[in-house]
């Protein structure tokens, strides 16, 4: 309903005339030879900034360019397309996307003609998923959402070794953000590409999350002896600060929710707990606990709350 | 609903009802285009104040509006009497009263909103005054049309009323106690599925006396979890009853 109505608007605007869309004034940055990252804000998602709070990326191979995350939205893809047309004379052979949250895989509908790649539990969950993202999108990022459809990854990414062109990239099927990330590696340049599972000046976003997974896919991804490390969210790193800082987060997190559970708080004192000093100066991090304690809060709870027999 | 509805209608006949129009003269802290309509509705002719002694906390933004968690502490005021929660903006306004007699006037739930919204906490003390405190929350909306997940899972009914809880001696507040009980709470705002939820919780203690009374309305989230303070001693249980005359009742030991 809500997203009808934002459509019918926005015709009735460009039938007057206003056609410009919103203007994500990408930029690719090239960390290592022929690999960019296009970086957003760190920020929530609002109108303003139309949903590109997230980092993607391409990888110019040799024998085509290779496309990670896809962006919010239809306008951000066909920009992101328009980039990669500006920047290289490769064509565009595949995008993969990292993982289900709808701020990574929206704009798929721009990459016409090229396959479409995600992990098999991804494309199960946007299957299930999509449409209620797509209602809260128009929602939260108004103008920016105009025109965009749902389109699904619809080829099964598998662990192991992709060599394409000059490249072999190693593709690292982890979970903990979600039920599957995807990680992609380019072993030729040392770039990784981490999605969500790392964030970098950025509190970690947790609606999915199984934390325990999360922290052994942080060890994975630390182990691989990267030298540029492009976060889902955040500056890029020539370290793995953003794997300690994402880890120490999540650590003081579930810990924090487990003594509250324990010392039986509700979940709305739970959400005014300070957030440890350490974190302070991540991005959104008061609204990101919040909403992790409605994500992860419930079942420490319930766990605590032994059934008494019922007379 | 009905009863509140009769005595505003009663208010506004006699028009000059002195304290309900000095309320209404006081600028409401929350800016809220529904609470002249309110404070009608639920005071009357009673004498209402908002006052900082009574605390809403509740996120500013809901993650899940279908169970938006809210706890409401009137612990700095003396001699209170019942705890009203309210929020403005909802399809069906009033969530939950809450009669502490000799429990803490303080309690944690979560609600379902339909949209953003001031939540409210109305409290009235022994005197008879009202002291409105609150807090404005922001919601994706669907909360009160949308059914609740319970009732489309198919194993809902053998779990109705299943109640578990336990006391938490690690809590700062004495006599900290949470208690859950299965029930759906649909509102009967979604197509075809009737209003079907729990309307009283009596809590009592080791004598059987009753230290207070929760009498939740359809707005109270699925599967309801309470967070209240029981002080004393020996073991404290609950019972209650939802419309439909189901009952459930569990003892929770210290
Ligand atoms: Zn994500």
């Amino acid at each position: 309903m809500i997203r009808l109505a934002f459509a019918t608007i926005l015709l009735a605007c460009s039938a007057l005339g206003h056609t410009a869309g919103f203007d994500y004034k990408l930029a690719a940055n090239e960390v290592r030879p022929g690999v960019f990252v296009v970086s957003g804000v760190n920020d929530d998602l609002t109108f303003e900034n139309g949903g590109n709070i997230l980092n993607t990326g391409f990888i110019v191979t040799g024998d085509g360019v290779v496309v990670i995350d896809a962006g919010p939205s239809r306008l951000y893809g066909e920009q992101l397309v328009a980039l990669i047309g500006q920047t290289t004379d490769e064509p565009i052979v595949r995008v993969y996307i990292t993982h289900h949250h709808p701020d990574h895989f929206f704009g798929l509908q721009a990459f016409d003609g090229v396959e479409h790649a995600a992990l098999p539990q991804t494309i199960n969950d946007l299957r299930l998923l999509a449409e209620g993202y797509s209602d809260n999108m128009y929602r939260l990022i108004g103008n920016a959402m105009l025109g965009t459809e749902i389109v699904l990854p619809t080829l099964a990414a598998s662990a192991g070794t992709l060599e394409i062109g000059s490249r072999k990239l190693e593709l690292l099927a982890l979970s903990g953000h979600t039920e599957s990330d995807l990680a992609i590696f380019d072993t030729t340049s040392g770039v990784l590409f981490a999605g969500d599972l790392v964030f970098h000046a950025r509190a970690a976003t947790t609606p999915h999350a199984d934390i325990e997974g999360w922290q052994a896919s942080l060890k994975t991804l630390d182990s691989l002896g990267f030298e540029v490390l492009v976060p889902g969210h955040g500056p890029v790193s020539e370290n793995n600060a953003p794997i300690v800082e994402t880890a120490s987060y999540l650590d003081w997190l579930s810990g924090t929710l487990a003594s509250a559970a324990d010392a039986g708080l509700s979940p709305a004192e739970v959400m005014f707990i300070p957030v440890d000093a350490r974190f302070r100066n991540l991005a959104v991090v008061t609204n990101e606990f919040q909403r992790s304690v409605v994500h992860l809060y419930q079942a420490l709870e319930a766990a605590l709350l032994p059934a008494t027999e019922t007379q | 609903m009905k009863l509140i509805r009769t005595i505003a209608a009663a208010a506004l006949l006699t028009a000059a009802s002195s304290n309900a129009y000095a309320v209404l003269s006081v600028k409401d802290p929350l800016n809220s285009p529904a609470w002249s309509y309110m404070a009608r509705e639920y005071f009357a002719d009673d004498t209402v104040s908002f006052s900082d002694l009574v605390k809403v906390a509740a996120a500013p933004h809901a993650e899940d509006s279908m169970n938006v968690p809210v706890m409401v502490d009137a612990t700095a005021l003396d001699d209170v009497q019942e705890i009203l929660v309210f929020a403005d903006l909802n399809p069906i306004p009033t969530v939950l009263r809450f009669y502490p007699h000799s429990m803490e006037p303080k309690i944690g739930f979560g609600l379902k909103l339909q949209q953003g919204s001031p939540i409210r906490a109305a409290v009235k003390t022994a005197d008879g005054q009202w002291h409105v405190g609150g807090t404005w929350v922001n919601a994706a909306g669907g909360g009160c049309t949308a059914p609740s997940v319970g009732s489309g899972h198919s194993d809902w009914a053998s779990r109705l009323g299943e109640t578990s809880g336990r006391f938490f001696a690690g809590n700062n507040d004495e006599g900290r106690m949470k208690f859950k009980v299965m029930h759906p709470m649909d509102t009967g705002l979604a197509d075809g599925i009737p209003a079907f939820f729990i309307e009283r919780i009596e809590v009592k203690d080791a004598s059987g006396d009753e230290v207070g009374v929760i009498m939740p309305f359809e707005p109270v989230a699925e599967n309801p979890v309470f967070t209240v303070n029981t002080p004393g001693d020996g073991p404290v249980s609950v019972s209650g009853r939802d419309n439909n005359g189901n009952r459930f009742k569990a003892e929770f030991a210290r």
